[in-house]
């Protein structure tokens, strides 16, 4: 009797290999690469140094932002202001260069700029009880207005004594010839990673998104984790908004519109669900890169752009489909 | 001597009086019934001395040392542990991640603290060992039977060594079987010193496991008996109001 005990108690319900092909994740990327082999053999110009540096480059922006969105989605919430705090922080960013700061300044100012109005969304989501997506929408429309505010709505491309300095920033290849964004994106995916996995704060953004009401009652601290959570998505689009400035050289208040929903889309790709609870580092990326792939091969293939927006849409719903046979089949 | 000493506790929620001048001392190895219909202050007065909320009026006493919770966490610190009505799972976690969500067990990698998977699972399989349940410590808590979660639950109480477990309808979602599981595994917690308030509708379990009685209606205290001096049919006059007090 004890040792059946203990048996079935030690028992796995599930080894490795069941649970990777369970995975949403593991089928996007499937597909991912389903799709670059596809492409190396379908045009000529996809597999080229050039065309691989541009995607790379291209996934960096959306992937950052996704990786702090999965974070935000995780614990059941959204933030819809990303793509217009991405503009805020660079315009704060470019302004304060401009006005002949160094860099180390401007990045200071553009971050901090970040995890206020981080802190702003996350004070009013969880003290106040205001719905995320309702307090982020405000901030969608306050930020790309105080962006004009601060440039007068002009485009800043003169940086300053540190323009050099930032231009490299944002469009070297310091490492192996790897476009910088690229690095910096991997840095950050390894951080999340790890926070998510192996951390009581990635802990406690499950738990929230699980059951929030069992995490209060368990002692989990869920306000002051939301407030985090919020200052590390708008975070994450300062961070992608400083290091898209250096790659443009140039930033209008028009950057980052409609970001938003490119950078969901990834996140819920990527195996995020909007009820909250699961969500990826690994899978930010892939969805992320989904969504660059389709973009670019959608141009290698000839296809007309306007086709773009169905491609990218059927993706979102083929993976959330699968994401729910697959628990119909797990639940029966 | 007495664990826990509540004296005259009220609690209002704006207009809606859920406690009024409640007092009970609570001493150990002792198991306590709290009965009462729906909306007699049962689960107020338990979320109370698990510090979710503060009393209005009155004051608690644990060993004779004032005893005021601001959270959760102060009650657990004190020895107070709760099984919740609902259990407070969160069903996208393992049992494990479950039985030490809030105070999950940490290492150190370098500057910064880890979380200990291989440790939780380990205490956590050795927990269920304990309350002889067939739950698995890497399984997710979504495709658990009602046994399996209220074991999960249950083994939270059992990470510390506390003074006082407060069970918040521990049998009513469970089958027969498991009903008579739980009820063992309340008289083991009893064997140990430790004082277990069974916060229960079901009439049999309580007449059943526990040696005291507590009835509450529309948030007074009618009767505080001796499961020896009372009989079910008493006990729901009480409830009911068919008997005033006792």
């Amino acid at each position: 009797m004890t040792t059946t005990l203990d048996k079935a108690i030690g028992q796995k319900q599930q080894n490795w290999q069941t649970s990777v092909l369970n995975s949403q994740t593991f089928w996007v990327f499937a597909a991912v690469v389903l799709a670059c082999l596809f492409l190396s053999f379908a045009t000529d110009s996809f597999a080229t140094p050039k065309n691989l540096y541009n995607i790379t480059r291209n996934v960096t922006f959306v992937a950052i932002i996704a990786l702090g969105m999965t974070m935000v989605i995780i614990t059941g919430g959204i933030d819809l202001s990303v793509g217009s705090v991405l503009c805020l922080c660079s315009m704060i960013l470019g302004v304060v260069m401009h006005a002949g700061y160094n860099i180390e300044i401007g990045i200071a100012a553009s971050i901090l700029t970040a995890l206020i109005v981080g802190a702003f969304h996350g004070i009013l989501i969880a003290y106040i009880g205001l719905p995320p997506f309702v307090v982020t929408l405000g901030t969608l429309s306050v930020a790309r207005s105080l962006a004009m505010v601060a440039s007068g709505n002009t485009v800043v491309f003169e940086f300053g004594p540190d323009h050099e300095k930032l231009l490299s920033l944002g469009g070297g290849a310091w490492l192996f010839g790897i476009a910088n964004p690229v690095l910096y994106m991997i840095v950050l995916a390894l951080v999340t990673g790890f926070m998510l996995r192996w951390t009581r704060f990635g802990r406690y953004l499950y738990a929230i998104g699980g059951n929030e009401h069992a995490a209060t009652l368990t002692g989990v601290p869920v306000k002051q984790i939301k407030v985090a959570v919020y200052m590390i998505s708008s975070l994450t689009a300062g961070i992608a908004g400083i290091v898209q400035t250096g790659w443009l050289g140039a930033i209008t208040t028009n950057i980052g519109t409609g970001l938003e929903l490119q950078v969901i889309a990834a996140a819920v790709i990527g195996g995020a669900a909007l009820i909250g609870g699961t969500g990826t580092a690994i899978g930010a990326l892939i969805g992320a890169a989904l969504i660059e792939i389709i973009r670019n091969s959608l141009g290698l293939l000839g296809i007309n752009a306007f086709w773009q927006g169905v491609f990218i849409g059927s993706a979102i719903l083929i993976a959330v489909l699968f994401d729910r046979i697959r628990n119909l089949r797990l639940n029966k | 001597m007495a664990i826990l000493e509540l004296a005259n506790i009220s609690r209002n929620f704006g207009a809606i009086q859920a406690l009024n001048d409640v007092s009970f001392t609570l001493e150990a190895g002792q198991v306590v019934g709290l009965m009462g219909d729906n909306g007699a202050g049962k689960s107020t007065l338990v979320k109370m001395i698990a510090g979710n909320f503060r009393p209005s009026h009155g004051t608690m006493r644990m060993e004779g040392q004032d005893l005021v919770l601001h959270r959760p966490i102060d009650a657990r610190k004190h020895g107070i542990e709760i099984v919740h009505q609902d259990l407070a799972l969160c069903n996208n976690l393992t049992a494990a991640a479950n039985v030490y969500l809030g105070r999950e067990l940490r290492k150190s990698l370098g500057p910064v603290k880890i979380l200990d998977y291989a440790t939780m699972y380990k205490r956590a399989g050795q927990i269920f060992a304990e309350l002889k349940s067939e739950t698995r410590p890497r399984d997710l808590v979504q495709q658990m039977s009602g046994g399996q979660r209220q074991a999960v639950a249950i083994a939270r109480t059992r990470l510390t060594n506390p003074k006082i477990v407060l069970m918040d309808e521990p049998t009513a979602a469970i089958s027969v079987r498991q009903v008579a599981e739980v009820l063992n595994l309340i008289r083991r917690l009893r064997d140990q010193g430790i004082v277990v308030v069974l916060i229960s509708h079901r009439m049999p379990d309580v007449f059943d496991v526990a040696d005291r009685v507590i009835v509450l209606r529309r948030g007074n205290k009618v009767a505080d008996k001796k499961i020896v001096d009372t009989s079910p049919e008493e006990i729901t006059g009480l409830i009911t109001g068919a008997i005033a007090t006792a």
